[in-house]
């Protein structure tokens, strides 16, 4: 790479001659990043702010390593992140992701990915949180720290609630590990703004606020059809103008969670194939008919007939 | 004689060589998590060979990837006991039960006043010799300042 100006370089400490030049596209190709990149295009339907804000990031770590050869250094940049979004955009998926490209790149050294909640940082007695925290973080340690609905960990209505020592002590981690391991932090939009201007701290070590935005009703269908994909299943053209009408009218409909919505209807249609195959059990079948959801399999659903959610449906789950 | 010349108690790996620094213990718990071993952390003030059960610093540390968290550890503990002994040690679970396969002293106490040769006389003339660490003629948590 720095061939043009050889003898000027040194090798001693591996950096480079003010005049030598490196190559930006051989780094990336090196990093492998773009396979990651590529899968991320691929694998995830919209979302089309998260990407750019990770090729940004992904970018400026790549330029950060460029710049690193001639000795410009410059202070490990923050990674810490939060994704806020709707629930079932996407945000977990994203943050094993991440935990591959910061990998790649070299910023994590093992890129694994520890997912947490509240339960597993705070304690239930007196003197119980701190180690717990410190336990969590140590595994965490080369890897990213997911927390998931973080903002429980701060409940202002309690004073005396112990989340507040987990959240000192990942704070004083967060700043002076900062190469050690990358905080994500995930939750509800609106939530996590209360729980940001009730903890100013944790809001100025986060560099990265990352919205997650919800699906439109196209892209709920193509992530509808990848799903199936994956499961080796597929829709027969009525059963997928049946499922865009379906999605419509889910959308309107309370506890709407976007991606994971989708999944249980497609689980529960998929109930109702076998229960359709079953009751005409003496015809033989075929592997399409094993494969294919009909029209007659999403249109049972309850969302069509009354306008309400299936009784079995996600109306638990926020 | 029963000290060696570098006047400093010899027992696991490494313990020829000079202090390990932080990078190399590193290195050697990188080693070990790579072996799928678990780490521990323990500590002593009695340094008689024979002592083979040292308290436990915290519970062995399993489930770790990375070096990074162990070291802390370690750390943590030469900050409580900056004059004892420390010592990392590595199981393996290979045979069913957590088995010792590495272990290093990571911290020493400033002087180790090193070990004695006791002489006793018993029957027919006969000699039995063992050893004595001055250090436990005191009481324990007073023997290294």
């Amino acid at each position: 790479m720095n061939d043009s100006n050889d003898e000027n370089s040194l090798p001693a400490n591996n950096t480079l001659a003010d005049d030598a030049l490196v190559n930006l596209e051989a780094e990336f190709e090196d990093s492998n990043v773009k396979e990651v990149l590529d899968k991320l295009d691929n694998e995830l339907i919209g979302l089309v702010p998260v990407k750019t804000r990770i090729r940004e990031i992904a970018a400026l770590l790549l330029v950060d390593r460029l710049r690193k050869q001639f000795a410009l250094s410059s202070e490990t940049p923050t990674l810490h992140m939060n994704f806020t979004g709707n629930p079932g955009t996407g945000k977990t998926t994203v943050a094993l992701r991440m935990s591959e490209i910061l990998h790649r790149l070299g910023y994590v050294r093992e890129g694994h990915l520890v997912s947490v909640t509240r339960d597993d940082l705070v304690g239930q007695y007196i003197g119980h949180t701190a180690p717990k925290t410190k336990e969590v973080i140590k595994k965490a340690m080369g890897g990213v720290l997911f927390i998931d609905e973080a903002y429980y960990l701060y409940k202002p209505e309690n004073e005396r609630d112990y989340g507040a020592e987990s959240i000192e002590i990942l704070l004083q981690v967060m700043e002076n590990n900062r190469d050690d391991l990358v905080v994500i932090l995930a939750g509800y939009k609106d939530r996590m703004d209360t729980f940001f201007h009730s903890n100013p701290g944790m809001r100025s070590r986060i560099a990265h606020h990352v919205d997650f935005p919800d699906y439109s009703a196209d892209e709920l269908l193509q992530i509808a059809k990848l799903m199936l994909a994956d499961q080796n299943y597929c829709f027969s053209p009525d059963a997928e103008k049946a499922f865009s009408e379906y999605i419509t009218i889910r959308m309107t409909l309370e506890h709407f969670a976007n991606a994971r919505s989708v999944r249980n209807a497609l689980d529960r249609a998929r109930l109702r194939q076998a229960n359709r195959l079953f009751a005409n059990a003496s015809k033989s079948l075929s592997k399409t008919d094993l494969m294919t959801l009909e029209a007659e399999d999403i249109l049972a659903s309850r969302v069509f007939l009354e306008g309400k959610l299936d009784m079995d449906s996600d109306a638990i789950e926020e | 004689m029963m000290t060696n010349p570098s006047k400093i108690v010899t027992q696991g790996q490494f313990s020829f060589l000079p202090p390990l620094t932080d990078e190399e213990i590193t290195k050697q718990i990188k080693y070990a998590l790579d072996q799928g071993w678990s780490l521990g952390i323990e500590y002593s003030d009695d340094p008689h060979p024979r002592n083979t059960y040292w308290e436990m610093f915290g519970n062995p540390m399993f489930d770790m990837k990375d070096p990074a968290g162990i070291l802390m550890e370690v750390n943590n503990a030469r900050k409580t006991f900056p004059n004892y002994y420390i010592r990392v040690t590595a199981f393996s679970a290979v045979r069913g039960v957590e088995s010792v396969t590495m272990s290093y002293i990571v911290n020493r106490p400033k002087a180790e006043p090193g070990f004695g040769l006791t002489r006793q006389e018993t029957g027919g003339r006969t000699q039995r010799y063992t050893i004595h660490s001055y250090a436990t003629d005191k009481p324990e948590g007073e023997r290294y300042k």
